[in-house]
């Protein structure tokens, strides 16, 4: 059998075990609380039909795209000069390393006190929770930038800008792209956790208020579900960054 | 001096390249002593010459060229080019590195229109197209490094360097991670075209094969602490025949220069 349907079968038998494997263990169990997985499936319909599926998801992805561009926006730029001029790295990298751990659910409470229950919290948790990895990552790659290349473009004489503009930025672009990845990852993670506590709308809040409000598990797994496969998707729309071919040196074995 | 050669006017060529009494040595770690890398290095360079430093690995003949290029400052002495001091890197004076400096996330064309983006759009183009036909890359233009052979993209960086019409090329051992077949095809390319464009070539290399097939001049740079031990005038017409006994002459002069036997197994 060649590659590409295997490809395809293998994962579709293991989800099919796993489907019947949940199915049979709920059926034993006598459980009148977790759901069979069908009664996910008709769940997610349930939501759908109430119009709430469609709102939530687009809520949490709202959040998502204006914290992660907010993350984007500040942390290359800011990332980029702090690996450039060392003063800058010496004065901002304590602060940095020292927020860095904080994981951005620790940020919650001052995030409600700051923003109320509003779609400002959950934009500010990731904000937060893209921007060290992106700023860290874009340090990295400036201050590991093989010397050659900026040695080169100094002796074609580029001003600082154009040194910046035509080398340096291109020369960092595949771990920048790398990190934009990872920390859209983390957004998604985070989003979940702050509209559970912070705000009354999105996928985070459809799971923790089935479970408040009726011990509805089929829906709290409809929207567990419905994370993983948005989680999936933007997962594979971020990876088409890395296919540009200004960038693909970076990732296929070097130049 | 000066005034001598003004006297005597274009009969005699001042040096486009003058290295005086040049030194550099590097802080020891902790309480150690200094690292004397170079030591009272005296070397000059003709307009349209083909000079190769030559030496054993860690002589300093690389950290030479980073100084006369002015990617290191000397400790000690003076470089003039043209007879002004060097103080930094110049796009008159391209630099052709040893571990390729072809950018990956260019072109072909990109890369060797590097060093052109003043120019006229119309001008830019007509010369990327003259040097990508003169280091025979023609059909590659709008490929990446990452698709070329080392040799091809060793091509690019020395049309790279060339474009922007500089008056000296430096280069640093630019054939080192090639093959043996590409290396001899490179060294016969690069006579070639150092023939049309005329312009003065300072090479560093360990190969002293390569310099003797290569270099108007080859000047042996002792063990570090580096100075120059000997220079030698290669007078050979070119295209050079590697079986003549004139040129074996000159290469087992070099060898003994360098105090190192012919004989491959020889205790």
């Amino acid at each position: 059998m060649n590659r590409s349907v295997l490809s395809i079968l293998l994962p579709v038998a293991v989800l099919l075990v796993v489907y019947f494997l949940w199915d049979g263990a709920v059926l034993l169990s006598n459980t009148d609380i977790f759901p069979r997985p069908y009664q996910v499936f008709l769940g997610i319909g349930e939501l759908i039909q109430r119009g709430v599926l469609l709102k939530y998801v687009v809520a949490s992805l709202f959040r998502v795209s204006i914290g992660f561009t907010l993350a984007v926006l500040i942390g290359v730029p800011f990332g980029l000069l702090l690996g450039w001029f060392r003063p800058a790295f010496l004065a901002f990298n304590p602060l940095i390393q020292i927020l860095r751990p904080i994981s951005p659910i620790a940020w919650i409470p001052i995030a409600i006190l700051w923003f109320h229950v509003d779609d400002r919290a959950p934009i500010f948790l990731i904000f937060l929770s893209s921007l060290f990895p992106i700023t860290v990552t874009s340090i990295a790659a400036v201050q590991n930038i093989q010397p050659v290349y900026v040695r080169a473009a100094q002796n074609f004489g580029l001003t600082r800008l154009d040194l910046f503009r035509r080398v340096i930025f291109p020369a960092c672009l595949p771990q920048i792209i790398t990190s934009l990845r990872i920390s859209l990852g983390i957004a998604w993670l985070v989003v979940v956790a702050a509209e559970m506590i912070a705000v009354n709308s999105g996928l985070g809040y459809l799971i923790i208020d089935a479970r408040n409000a009726g011990k509805r598990y089929d829906l709290v797994v409809a929207g567990m579900l419905m994370i993983g496969l948005i989680g999936l998707i933007l997962d594979l729309l971020i990876r088409r960054l890395e296919r540009f071919e200004e960038v693909k040196w970076g990732y296929f074995g070097g130049r | 001096m000066g005034l001598l050669r003004r006297e005597v006017g274009k009969t005699v060529k001042e040096p486009i390249i003058s290295v005086r009494d040049l030194g550099i040595s590097f802080p020891g770690k902790q309480r150690a002593e200094p690292t004397h890398v170079l030591r009272s290095v005296n070397l000059e360079v003709r307009q349209g010459e083909f000079v190769c430093l030559v030496g054993p690995s860690g002589c300093g003949k690389t950290t030479l060229l980073n100084i006369i290029t002015g990617f290191i400052r000397q400790s000690k002495g003076e470089v003039l080019v043209q007879g002004t001091p060097v103080t930094g890197p110049d796009p008159k004076r391209i630099f052709v590195f040893q571990d390729n400096g072809v950018f990956p996330w260019l072109t072909v064309e990109q890369n060797i229109g590097f060093g052109l983006s003043r120019r006229p759009r119309n001008e830019r183009r007509e010369i990327v197209h003259h040097y990508v036909q003169m280091v025979g890359l023609t059909g590659f233009e709008r490929a990446y490094p990452r698709e070329l052979s080392g040799g091809m993209r060793q091509r690019v960086e020395i049309a790279r360097a060339l474009a922007p019409n500089p008056e000296i090329i430096y280069m640093d051992e630019p054939f080192g991670a090639l093959d043996f077949i590409t290396r001899m095809k490179m060294r016969t390319d690069l006579t070639r075209i150092w023939q049309e464009e005329k312009k003065t070539i300072l090479f560093v290399t360990h190969d002293i094969e390569e310099s003797v097939q290569l270099a108007d001049r080859v000047v042996v740079i002792s063990q570090r602490p580096g100075t120059i031990r000997k220079q030698i005038e290669i007078e050979l017409p070119r295209p050079r025949d590697l079986d003549s006994p004139e040129y074996l002459q000159v290469r087992d002069e070099i060898f003994e220069t360098m105090g190192m036997s012919l004989k491959v197994g020889a205790g």
